[in-house]
């Protein structure tokens, strides 16, 4: 059964915590994912969920005491945004190494300083290395549909590690939206009972977690890091399939939008690609060939579907809502870039760095960058590869 | 209280195999805290980065005979009050059978420093969990630089002693007091030079319902400079010239465990020590009276505490 709802980014996110049930959550408060905190601290206090909250002092701790549950044996879960995530990542490589499959959602939100609390990317593309896998939403739907495959995608036995769900912070988890939620038993039945590979609360079989690695082991435990995110890629879409068994909707690794026959593309993630793709049919109206790229999966990197979707494309314009200071651009343009190297037919790709501490991407920010595409196809010219989109002078 | 010959037969936790230096205090402190525990109860030991999580977990090899987790420096606490909170969940849920117990060990550099806030925090939210400080006094893991555990006077690496600073400046903190401010169940001051001392305090923590603190002073012959061999009586004399009390404070109680019946000079726990070398050279006797004022202070400041009269031994 299904059920239309009009919720918040926040809202959805707090729901499937609910149906999903964990035996531990340990969070602290950060805008803009703090209404997931309160809205869950309620259905613990109101009985609607089964789990232990730790009200920790910092995000730093709530990791941490998310990873002593989930070594534990717990199927437990964290939430945060921005400095919380910044104040999390050194224990957030730890989770990833240890391989704790544990699903946390994160409010978007850029990262100081200044000191800001709107929507960027750059707290999630601050742990891009570090081993967790990174879902992105475009909607509060998606957050929602995010999170309850999230955990079949975390404890999935060939895969075992975190998953972060992102979703623009105020833009996705403020707003309100409609969307259909499942019922509670179609979800406890989806996502299953949790069996740990190993658990400190097993007396059977004692085991130590977090050993210290010398170079004669590192090297082999980081590299099955690696095996289990390319693994991830196949468990994602095979649990995107699953999924839309029960919601009637489909989930891969990317979203190809109109690519087919595009000469021009867009890539960009979570509530962006909702303007761009409403952009992309007006000039489709108007018998232009453009289409939108929309990763879900940011880590793992997708880029062999990216590589095939964009394979036809002439140019290619990647947003970033995140800077890396390289001078070379947004983190998603280099990896894009890097994905279509092998076709060797020429693409152009240039980067657009947007939206920094939650400036609007307006609709003609987006036709200009079709036209600036468009441009490059008709002088085979990129005279300026990285671009500030509506920075001021 | 158990005999010598009892605790002979209680099943080891933490295993020879473990890199420690020989003689090192930490192997010492956490064999007795653990034997304090039953044959047949379970427990899950958490661990801060330092000497004893990298000396015991060198992978694919484990000193420990039970179930152990390190995560990182400063969130031992955290780590294991999560490990406690999925305890009582799945046991809430009837997803779990068996009993367990929990504790962590910190270094003084994870405990009064890094850790402090992570441990704070575990401490107040109430979590039914041991916690314990092996303190030596110092970073010994990334090669001996001061800690605020760290006595006035010593020479660290961080605190050299130099012809114009001569060694740690700064008196110890008092984290004891620190963490019976929040009205714990219990908190313990302990050393391994009284086992049953330790054993007894370490049985209290186990038992009581909430979280329990012991400090235990964890002495590191490399750090310290003494001659190996003479741990033991190198800790009683901390104890005797009153650098390292014993006490305990259940439910807000201070109480104190062993008076010192006579003065003696905080200078018979230093000299054995190459980090107190320079303390003693000529010129440097302002220090020494310093270090002995600062004993003295917190000796007074204690005996208040436990609602003893506060005055020195006699000498
Ligand atoms: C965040 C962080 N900072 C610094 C370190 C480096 N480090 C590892 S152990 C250690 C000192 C440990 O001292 P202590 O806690 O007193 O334990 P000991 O080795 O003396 O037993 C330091 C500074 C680290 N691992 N993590
Ligand atoms: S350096 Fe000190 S604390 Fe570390 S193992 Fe050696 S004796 Fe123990
Ligand atoms: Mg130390």
């Amino acid at each position: 059964m299904k059920n239309k709802v009009a919720l918040t980014g926040n809202e959805a996110v707090a729901q499937a915590m609910r149906q999903i049930n964990p035996d531990v959550v340990a969070a602290y408060p950060i805008t803009p994912s703090t209404e997931v905190v309160q809205m869950f601290s309620s259905f613990v206090a109101n009985g609607k969920v089964d789990t232990e909250f730790v009200t920790v002092e910092s995000e730093h701790s709530a990791m941490s005491a998310t990873m002593g549950a989930s070594a534990a044996g717990a199927r437990a879960m964290t939430c945060t945004s921005s400095q919380g995530l910044a104040y999390m990542f050194e224990v957030v490589y730890i989770a990833a190494s240890m391989r704790l499959p544990i699903v946390f959602p994160v409010a978007n939100r850029a990262l100081s300083g200044p000191i800001n609390i709107h929507c960027d990317h750059s707290d999630a593309m601050g742990i891009k290395q570090a081993g967790v896998i990174q879902l992105f939403s475009e909607n509060a739907q998606e957050a929602y549909d995010n999170m309850i495959q999230a955990i079949r995608i975390a404890e999935h036995p060939d895969v075992q590690l975190p998953v972060s769900v992102n979703y623009d912070g105020f833009i996705t988890s403020h707003a309100l939206d409609v969307l259909e939620i499942l019922d509670d038993e179609t979800v406890k039945n989806f996502i299953g009972v949790y069996k740990p590979r190993e658990a400190l609360l097993n007396v059977n079989e004692p085991v130590s977690m977090g050993s210290f690695d010398m170079y004669d082991y590192y090297f082999e435990h980081k590299y099955q890091q690696v095996a289990a995110m390319e693994a991830a890629k196949r468990v994602i879409e095979e649990v995107g399939k699953e999924y839309a068994k029960i919601s009637g909707r489909n989930y891969g690794l990317v979203d190809a939008y109109k690519l087919d026959d595009a000469d021009m593309a867009v890539v960009v993630m979570n509530s962006a690609a909702g303007s761009s793709k409403g952009v992309c049919d007006e000039l489709r109206a108007k018998g232009l060939k453009v289409g939108v790229l929309k990763p879900r999966a940011f880590r793992p990197f997708p880029h062999e579907a990216i590589a095939d979707a964009l394979k036809g494309v002439k140019a290619v314009a990647v947003l970033d809502r995140a800077e890396t200071f390289s001078t070379l651009g947004g983190p998603m343009f280099a990896d894009v870039r890097n994905s279509l190297y092998d076709l060797k037919n020429d693409i152009k790709v240039v980067n657009y760095v947007y939206g920094l501490g939650g400036r609007d991407l307006r609709l003609e920010d987006v036709e200009q960058i079709y036209s600036d595409l468009d441009d490059i196809i008709k002088t085979g010219k990129v005279d300026n590869f990285v671009r500030y989109l509506g920075l001021r002078e | 209280m158990a005999t010598l010959k009892e605790l002979a037969q209680v099943e080891e936790r933490f295993v020879g195999g473990h890199r420690l230096c020989a003689g090192c205090g930490h192997g010492i402190s956490v064999r007795m805290v653990l034997n304090a525990l039953e044959n047949d109860e379970n427990v899950v030991v958490g661990c801060a980065t330092g000497c004893l999580e990298v000396a015991s977990t060198i992978y694919p090899y484990t000193a420990w005979n039970c179930s152990f987790i390190h995560n990182a420096f400063e969130n031992a606490a955290a780590t294991i009050s999560g490990v406690e909170a999925a305890y009582r969940s799945l046991k809430k849920q009837g997803k779990l059978k068996d009993d367990f117990k929990f504790v962590a060990f910190g270094g003084d550099g994870g405990t009064y420093d890094i850790g402090l806030q992570s441990l704070s925090g575990a401490m107040e939210r109430g979590h039914k969990m041991v916690y314990v400080c092996l303190d030596n006094g110092a970073y010994m893991n990334t090669g001996i630089q001061r800690s605020s555990a760290t006595p006035i006077g010593a020479d660290t690496t961080t605190s050299p002693a130099g012809k114009v600073i001569p060694g740690k400046q700064q008196p110890r903190k008092d984290l004891a007091a620190l963490i019976a401010a929040h009205n714990i169940p219990y908190v313990a001051q302990t050393a391994i030079s009284n086992w049953q001392d330790v054993h007894k305090k370490a049985k209290k923590a186990f038992e009581v319902d909430g979280p329990a603190f012991i400090n235990i002073l964890s002495p590191c012959p490399r750090g310290w400079r003494y001659n190996t061999p003479d741990i033991v009586d190198l800790v009683k004399k901390a104890v005797e010239t009153r650098f390292w009390p014993l006490y305990e404070v259940e439910d807000g109680k201070w109480k104190l465990n062993s008076k010192p019946k006579k003065y003696v000079s905080v200078e018979e726990f230093l000299k054995p020590q190459g980090r107190f070398k320079h303390v003693f050279a000529p010129g440097n006797e302002d220090l020494l009276k310093r270090i002995q004022e600062e004993v003295d202070k917190q000796w007074l400041a204690l005996l208040e505490r436990c609602g003893e009269e506060p005055e020195l031994p006699p000498r």
